[in-house]
């Protein structure tokens, strides 16, 4: 075979394998969804909704997550999103700190004791985004975007997706900001293009297979500052909150399908 | 309560767990085995044939080993037991599911694979012994987090 | 220590049953060290039963291979709506659990 011939030859055989082992990895990932223990997340998350806590004695019942106190199906599709009574945008996880806090009369320090757990004991907020979330299965993700807080904290977090910072200077758009990179057999989507971001927002929060742990968003964002390198974020903080924003807002029009199950 | 009538109660329940985890037998010495032959060998089974009866549906690349799937089917004709089986995990022998005819040879698990490995089937019907194994790729992916 | 919850379903569909059934069960292998560097002791599901309508119909031996949180996927021949399918585990320390649901 002439050399050209080879050449092509070789690379067309080389981008099969590579089309032929993402379409392995799809199935595993499909496989996974479809035998996956989150749903014991989300039974635990519905005890502790219902459970009385705190200095009133009082559960999360009545909590406001923006479609009026108690409502919970398709709230979680309709966040992040500027609430009247706090007068700030928030995430899933702020209002549910918040309600712990008025309606609970829990004091900060204990909401905020233990918000991210581990594979032996989960976090309440943990089971309470499992339990949530859910209740928004097959609803359009449609964070709020029209409120001038809410603009504000979209052009915020798109502006700290692009802002390079940290001793390595990276920024979120060093590794989902350009088309084909991967990290080791990751793929990694270009979250700033809707494309990309929608399976992505449709599937959080996720349990993850190779450490048994259900994860939320806030514990994502800080943990890509900490993979940047970066100073830790504080949970459920205007920066967070922007970000998460800025990336739901770029994947909104995806049906939520979560929560889902990743490796 | 009536602390007798407690006491009573409590020695009944305690009576009433015992049979069950006195019968559950596990086979120690075959799961204990370091190898898949010697795991077969202590349960018994000495020549198993290769068939195409015995299906292994499974991803080809497993994003991590803690979790990898596998759906197994015995179309082997009499099946009434299936063992599962890692060849390279420092135990093989992850499973052994016996069935009645009030249920399909059939088993959908998730195990933990070491390394890349054959995932071995063995289904066994009418004393005899049937065989099957598929390559899993493990990998860890992404930033480690 | 109250094992953690457990989940069933259990639909008719294509001449047979299909069950999955999700359970809460770290499933150690005794090789794992905990946040303060300690070996966390083997702690794995052992034994499974599965019973259709009080009869069993599946026993499984399991080892510290099957996966944290296991989910087992079962089919079993026939069936009619309300049957009553019933799994139960038992693990190495003694511990059990179970749990129910009908045939939808």
């Amino acid at each position: 075979m002439r050399p050209l011939a080879l050449v092509a030859a070789s690379l067309l055989a080389f981008s099969v394998a590579a089309q032929d082992t993402k379409k392995e990895i799809q199935r595993y990932q499909q496989m996974i969804g479809e035998g996956s223990p989150v749903e014991l997340f989300e039974l635990e998350g519905e005890t502790l909704w219902k459970k009385a806590q705190g200095p009133k004695q009082v559960s999360l019942a009545k909590c406001d997550l923006g479609l009026g106190p108690g409502v919970l199906k398709g709230a979680y599709a309709k966040l992040p999103r500027y609430f009247r009574d706090a007068d700030r945008v928030m995430d899933l996880e702020t209002r549910l700190v918040h309600c712990m806090q008025t309606l609970q009369g829990r004091s900060a320090e204990d909401v905020l004791r233990r918000v991210f757990g581990n594979e032996d004991r989960p976090s309440e907020l943990e089971y309470l985004s499992a339990y949530i979330a859910a209740q928004s299965r097959g609803v359009t993700m449609s964070p709020g975007t029209s409120h001038p807080k809410e603009k504000q904290a979209l052009e915020l977090g798109r502006q700290l997706f692009f802002h390079r910072a940290g001793p390595w200077d990276f920024s979120c758009a060093s590794c989902h900001g350009e088309e084909d990179k991967r990290i080791r057999m990751q793929d990694l989507p270009v979250l700033a293009n809707p494309r990309d971001a929608r399976p992505v927002v449709a599937t959080w929060p996720a349990y993850r297979v190779s450490n048994s742990q259900f994860k939320t968003m806030q514990w994502r964002l800080n943990d890509c500052y900490r993979q940047m390198r970066m100073p830790e974020p504080i949970f459920a903080s205007e920066t967070t909150v922007a970000l998460n924003l800025f990336l739901t807002a770029t994947g909104k029009g995806e049906p939520y399908r979560g929560p889902g199950t990743k490796r | 309560m009536n602390p007798l009538r407690r006491t009573l109660l409590g020695a009944a329940s305690a009576l009433l767990l015992k049979p069950f985890a006195a019968l559950a037998a596990w086979h120690k010495e075959a799961f204990g085995a370091k190898s898949a032959p010697d795991a077969l060998k202590s349960l018994g089974i000495a020549n198993a044939a290769p068939s195409q009866d015995v299906l292994i549906e499974a991803p080809q690349i497993a994003e991590n080993g803690a979790v990898v799937p596998v759906e197994i089917t015995s179309n082997v004709k009499g099946t009434t037991s299936i063992l599962v089986l890692i060849d390279k995990n420092p135990f093989p022998l992850a499973g052994k599911f016996d069935f009645t005819e009030g249920a399909l040879p059939f088993v959908k698990v998730n195990l933990k694979m070491g390394e890349t490995s054959d995932v071995r089937v063995v289904a066994e019907a009418g004393g005899k012994h049937y065989f099957a194994t598929r390559e899993i790729k493990v990998t860890i992916g992404g930033c480690g987090g | 220590m109250a094992a953690g919850p457990m989940k069933m379903r259990a639909t008719l569909g294509g001449g047979y049953t299909e069950v999955r059934v999700l359970m809460t069960h770290p499933m150690e292998t005794g090789q794992r060290k905990d946040a303060d560097g300690k070996l966390v002791p083997l702690h794995f599901i052992q034994n499974l039963t599965v019973k259709v309508n009080g009869r069993t119909v599946i026993e499984g031996q399991i080892s510290q291979a099957v996966s944290r949180n296991p989910v087992f996927s079962f089919r079993l021949r026939g069936g009619a709506k309300g049957d009553k399918i019933e799994v139960t585990w038992l693990d190495n320390q003694g511990e059990t659990n179970k749990t129910d649901t009908a045939v939808a």
